[in-house]
């Protein structure tokens, strides 16, 4: 080093202007902090419901678990597994947002916005009618399968565009491919007779999750979560910008073409569960910016908690509002989502 | 000592060549700068040396070997870039941005090193940004946001720096505060710089050395004095100059200029004046 004040006492001042910037503290508190949440609304969650269970009973059927006892067997069998189906989709949901939003630094970036579910659910439309009675492990390959088609589709209109892909254009380009992708999945699913199957998949809901599903999707989301945290020091890089990134060292393809798998993987799964549900990957990364900084080291661990916590509230009152009838969880979501979404365009997507 | 050889490198985007079989070399520690009309291929240029674009043909030698052979993250190393439209998210604090600038040298997990504060607080310290460390980037001025991007490419400690067109959206002020402090950062640290600028003047007053581009191709390359002439501007710009020298550097600078081919000239705006 050619030039430089090398006292220590310099050295911790800059250390403490770190901590004063930095936002790790924060960060811990609010992974820990949205942990105890998620056990509080999960009791809660069980509790309440169609049939109220009290919460002692809730307690019971987790620690000694009687099958002779029906509330038991409907907290065993329906309730835990939709709830924790409702936190790992998302976590999903959040992740997968993150990872487009910083790659792209694209701030409208969502797997709904951007076709990705769409392009879930015509897959799945596809295998209900083609291939009834496929087993699950296929079912969420097939989802995975159309999460990348719908995202090829996007970016392929979106460049073609002369001026570039700006964040507006490629949200047009997913609207138009989602309103395309829906259509044929209604085709096929009316043509097929898939209608019943197919319905609950467009307004999103968490109610048909079972063990059998989670034993599938809960050992891929770890790896996927695991994956997005080894690349998360590159999607910061990424962040600022394509051009710096290269100049700060950067391998910046290896960098896309692993996050775009990880994210095509995560919209796939979460869809596979819970359906076409949007903003969630939207809101919840804009959210973790606003709480831990622009380090997405921070940001994708922190949008997974964020973002369970937000589809277990979402499914609670989804089931609560109106007894016994289901809200679906895409409509409540989209309630808050849809505003959030004309803030962010309104300030053409200066905010990454 | 050469710091960067170009050879025989062509480059293009998808359809158009811009620049073909195209040869230079960039002097170490010294102020390079390319200059040229609007799409001469200056920005091409500077892109293919700093490996944003890649070259179809030939090769960029960083001291002697291919950078299309060697890691990017040693590239890093040695050769710091600030593309045109350095644009940072906004509510990045400058000594985040400035720490981003030690990434080719950090560990998978590792956090940061005393050696890593130490050029960070080296970097913000010569930029003059000590007062703005906490301030986020989006509350700065222009002219200081683009300190900021210098104090991020310091922070990489490389020994070469390449900027494409650092002045652009700066107005008199500012544009000259950013070349005098890479001036400084070439006199004391002796670093070599390759740039893009587009005023002229700045140019032969802040370079050692000059590369003059038109429709791809390098006219002429040397110092302030050889290129900055009556005849290669004609040349170049299709303008006809009057030079004099610079009062600061005693390089060659243009009082005004009118277009070549072209003598009708407006009556000066004094005569009118006086005509009222």
């Amino acid at each position: 080093m050619t030039t430089s004040g090398k006292d220590n006492k310099r050295d911790k001042e800059a250390v403490k202007a770190v901590s004063k910037t930095a936002r790790p503290v924060r960060g811990i508190f609010i992974i820990i902090g949205g942990l105890v949440f998620l056990g509080i609304a999960f009791m809660v969650s069980i509790s309440l419901g169609a049939a109220d269970i009290d919460l002692q009973t809730v307690w019971t059927a987790l620690t000694g678990f009687d099958p002779a006892v029906s509330q038991h067997q409907i907290i065993w069998e329906l309730r835990f597994p939709r709830i924790i189906g409702a936190a790992l989709v998302g976590a999903a949901f959040s992740i997968a947002g993150a990872l487009m939003q910083g790659m792209t630094r694209n701030p409208l970036a969502d797997s709904g916005l951007l076709g990705l579910n769409a392009g879930a659910i015509f897959m799945l439309a596809i295998s209900f009618a083609f291939f009834p009675g496929l087993p699950y492990v296929y079912v969420v390959l097939m989802s995975f399968a159309g999460a990348a088609l719908g995202a090829v589709i996007v970016y392929g209109i979106g460049s073609l565009s002369r001026n570039g892909l700006t964040p507006i254009r490629l949200v047009l380009a997913g609207a138009a491919v989602t309103a395309l992708l829906t259509a044929l999945s209604q085709g096929i699913a009316l043509y097929f007779n898939v209608g019943q199957d197919i319905a609950f998949w467009y307004a999103g809901g968490v109610s048909s999750t079972r063990w059998s599903h989670l034993a599938v999707i809960t050992p891929v989301l770890l790896l996927m979560v695991i994956a997005s945290l080894a690349i998360s020091r590159s999607i910061t890089i990424l962040s600022l910008g394509e051009e710096v990134a290269v100049g700060l060292g950067e391998r910046t393809m290896r960098t896309k073409l692993i996050s775009g798998v990880i994210i095509v993987v995560l919209a796939g799964l979460a869809v596979s569960v819970v359906g076409a549900v949007s903003f969630v990957g939207l809101i919840v990364p804009h959210l973790t910016r606003k709480l831990v900084g622009y380090d997405y080291r921070w940001i994708i661990p922190v949008s997974a908690i964020v973002g369970a916590m937000l589809v277990v509230v979402a499914d609670l009152l989804a089931r609560t509002l109106n007894a016994p009838y289901e809200i679906p969880i895409g409509a409540l979501i989209s309630l808050v989502g849809v505003p959030f979404f004309l803030y962010l365009a309104r300030k053409g997507g200066k905010e990454i | 000592m050469n710091a960067i050889d170009i050879k025989d490198v062509k480059v293009g985007y998808t359809k158009r060549t811009v620049i073909d079989e195209l040869s230079v070399t960039i002097p170490e520690n010294k102020i390079t700068t390319i200059i040229g009309p609007n799409g001469c291929g200056k920005s091409t240029l500077i892109k293919t040396i700093a490996r944003i674009l890649k070259a179809e043909e030939g090769a960029i030698y960083l001291d002697g070997t291919s950078i299309q052979k060697m890691d990017t993250r040693e590239i890093a190393k040695q050769m710091a870039i600030l593309p045109q439209s350095a644009d940072s998210p906004a509510g990045l604090s400058v000594f985040e941005l400035v720490s981003y600038g030690r990434f080719p040298y950090r560990r998978r997990m590792g956090s940061m090193t005393a050696e890593d504060y130490e050029y960070i607080n080296w970097a913000i310290e010569v930029t003059g940004l000590q007062s703005f460390r906490d301030r986020p980037i989006s509350e700065m001025s222009g002219g200081q946001r683009q300190r900021v991007w210098i104090a991020m490419s310091l922070a990489q400690g490389t020994e070469i720096l390449v900027l494409d067109e650092p002045t652009t959206y700066l107005d008199l002020a500012h544009q000259l505060d950013v070349l005098m402090l890479l001036d400084k950062l070439n006199k004391l640290e002796k670093r070599t710089i390759v740039m893009v600028l587009h005023d002229l003047n700045h140019a032969s007053r802040f370079s050692d050395y000059m590369i003059a581009m038109r429709e791809g191709e390098i006219i002429t390359d040397g110092p302030p004095e050889e290129v900055m002439t009556k005849d290669n501007l004609r040349d170049i710009f299709n303008i006809e100059a009057d030079l004099t020298d610079c009062p600061y550097s005693g390089n060659p600078v243009y009082l005004s200029y009118h277009l070549s081919g072209s003598d009708d000239h407006l009556p000066s705006r004094n005569d009118d004046r006086e005509v009222m």
